[in-house]
């Protein structure tokens, strides 16, 4: 596909510019079957691999738990492998996730988020990768598409880090982001290169000289101390993040961070959300600002390893907050953003108060007027110091 | 695998061959017995036994490797039915 630029700026879809960022990292490998909604990645990715524009071999498989298989196989290999989907083929994955994790292969996949069935439903929520928070697999979130797309290099970096070693997902919100043409600027393929550098591989099943096995079994006297790796591991990326964010943003311009505060610094209450809903969030503090009302967002990139520490250092100065999390964890306790937000701030001196609200399942709209009303529920749990309920499902 | 300080990352083997040293033969409850006189030196059995357990020389069929025989059978089964030159035994405990 023809991509033009005017003064630097390309008008792209999520997908699309996932699509190009695969083309610019050129991998050796890439496995996929293509789900919606993250459909055209694989689809562009595979017609510049017609094109020969790239040098990938691409393996059509019949299902995700061959694709990710397919890239387990060439990542013990010693390739650099990527790979695409959503929902119901991330959850057809998920034996070969642990597997990928557990053997520290740094596998980059591209998650549209889409909800998961019954019932069945193509919309996004993020039923599908929070599913995959305990496999293992470093999880990125995208605000926007230039986000989704700066994520992929940066990815790439953090996966192959001798420190880390780990898998990683780069989530963005299916449809909202994966369908909707952004404004963005995109990376010249030198810069690319030479920011992702070469991938030369600890082990390689290919090398005779050095034969290696991979996936043996591990009894009782070992298995543990494998775990401890990886949990250690999992633990040091999120410095590598850091660093790795900060070098992209010297060299591009565009800094990253574990999270992004929007006028948190002197805010009362605030919300915590990830991906393209804090877009949305975003209009509603700016209207409220206005009226002087002292809120403001907080939006975690990183989820996995989850920045505790960071976090609750955020929210310091918060008197309340409300986790919005787009998915349920049906652990009768609010979602998953709500359960890691609250333990992490378990160690504060001052603890806001906090409350769960479930939105946009199955791509339910979260609209401003939403966000204006969670954030006027926390403005009166600030005053009071009373939560009402704790939690509870919104935009219904 | 014994310094669990220096443990390959994701579990990996970084050494070729490592079978060698995994005595499987402890397994065994039953132990093939080759009768000599039989065996045509076929090496069917050698073709089959999912252990390489079956010792040849010179192209001939000359006993098992015990230490990784497991006992399974298998060559006993697979050795032509006219000639059926290993029997298995119990072992003794
Ligand atoms: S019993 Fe099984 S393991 Fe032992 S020599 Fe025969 S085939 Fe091999
Ligand atoms: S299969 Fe039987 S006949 Fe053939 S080599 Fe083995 S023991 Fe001998």
């Amino acid at each position: 596909m023809a991509i033009t630029m005017t003064k630097g700026q390309v008008g792209l879809t999520g997908n699309t510019a996932v699509a190009y960022a695969m083309k610019q990292i050129n991998p050796d490998v890439c496995a996929a079957y293509p789900i919606t909604p993250s459909t055209q990645i694989v689809e562009e990715f595979s017609g510049y691999v017609a094109d020969g524009a790239v040098d990938t071999e691409f393996i059509t498989v019949e299902s995700e738990h061959s694709a990710m298989s397919a890239c387990i196989g060439a990542s013990a290999a010693g390739a650099r492998v990527m790979t695409a989907t959503s929902s119901q083929g991330l959850a057809l994955m998920w034996e070969m996730l642990y597997i990928a994790s557990g053997m520290r292969l740094p596998i980059i996949l591209t998650n549209v988020n889409r909800a998961l069935s019954s019932p069945i439903n193509i919309h996004c929520d993020h039923s599908d990768s929070m599913g995959a928070r305990d496999s293992g697999w470093i999880q990125l979130y995208s605000e926007t598409v230039q986000e989704a797309y700066d994520n992929l290099f940066q990815a790439v970096r953090i996966a192959e880090n001798e420190k880390v070693m780990l898998p990683v997902m780069v989530c963005l919100d299916g449809f909202i982001t994966s369908h909707a043409i952004e404004n963005m600027s995109l990376l010249d393929d030198a810069e690319v290169r030479q920011f992702i550098g070469e991938y030369k591989a600890l082990h390689s099943l290919l090398d005779t000289d050095n034969p290696v096995t991979y996936g043996a079994m591990t009894l009782p006297d070992t298995y543990i101390e494998f775990k401890r790796q990886q949990s250690d591991a999992i633990a040091r990326a999120k410095d590598v993040v850091s660093e790795i964010g900060k070098d992209f943003g010297n060299r591009f311009g565009r800094e990253y961070g574990l999270m992004e505060k929007y006028m948190l610094d002197d805010a009362d209450v605030a919300i915590v959300i990830l991906s393209s809903a804090a877009g949305t969030t975003k209009v509603a503090v700016d209207e409220l600002r206005k009226k002087g009302k002292k809120v403001g967002i907080l939006r975690p990139r990183l989820f996995r390893p989850f920045p505790f520490k960071e976090v609750a250092d955020a929210l310091k100065g918060v008197k309340a907050v409300a986790c919005l999390d787009r998915v349920d964890s049906m652990s009768g306790f609010g979602g998953p953003l709500f359960n890691e937000v609250r333990s992490s701030l378990y160690e504060s001196e001052k603890r806001p108060k906090i409350a769960s609200r479930i939105f946009g399942l199955g791509g339910r709209d979260y609209k401003v007027k939403d966000a204006v009303g969670v954030f006027e529920e926390l403005l009166k749990i600030a005053e009071t110091g009373k939560v009402e309920v704790l939690t509870k499902y919104i935009t219904m | 695998m014994a310094d669990k300080k220096n443990l390959p990352i994701g579990g990996v083997i970084t050494t070729g061959g490592t079978a060698h040293e995994y005595v499987t033969g402890g397994w065994r409850k039953l132990r093939p017995i080759l009768d000599k006189d039989k065996c045509t030196n076929c090496l069917i059995c050698w073709v089959m036994c999912p252990d390489s357990a079956i010792i040849v020389e010179d192209g001939k069929m000359i006993g098992f490797d015990l230490e990784h025989c497991k006992g399974c059978g298998i060559c006993a089964v697979e050795c032509p039915d006219k000639v059926k030159a290993i029997k298995m035994e119990e072992e003794g405990d």
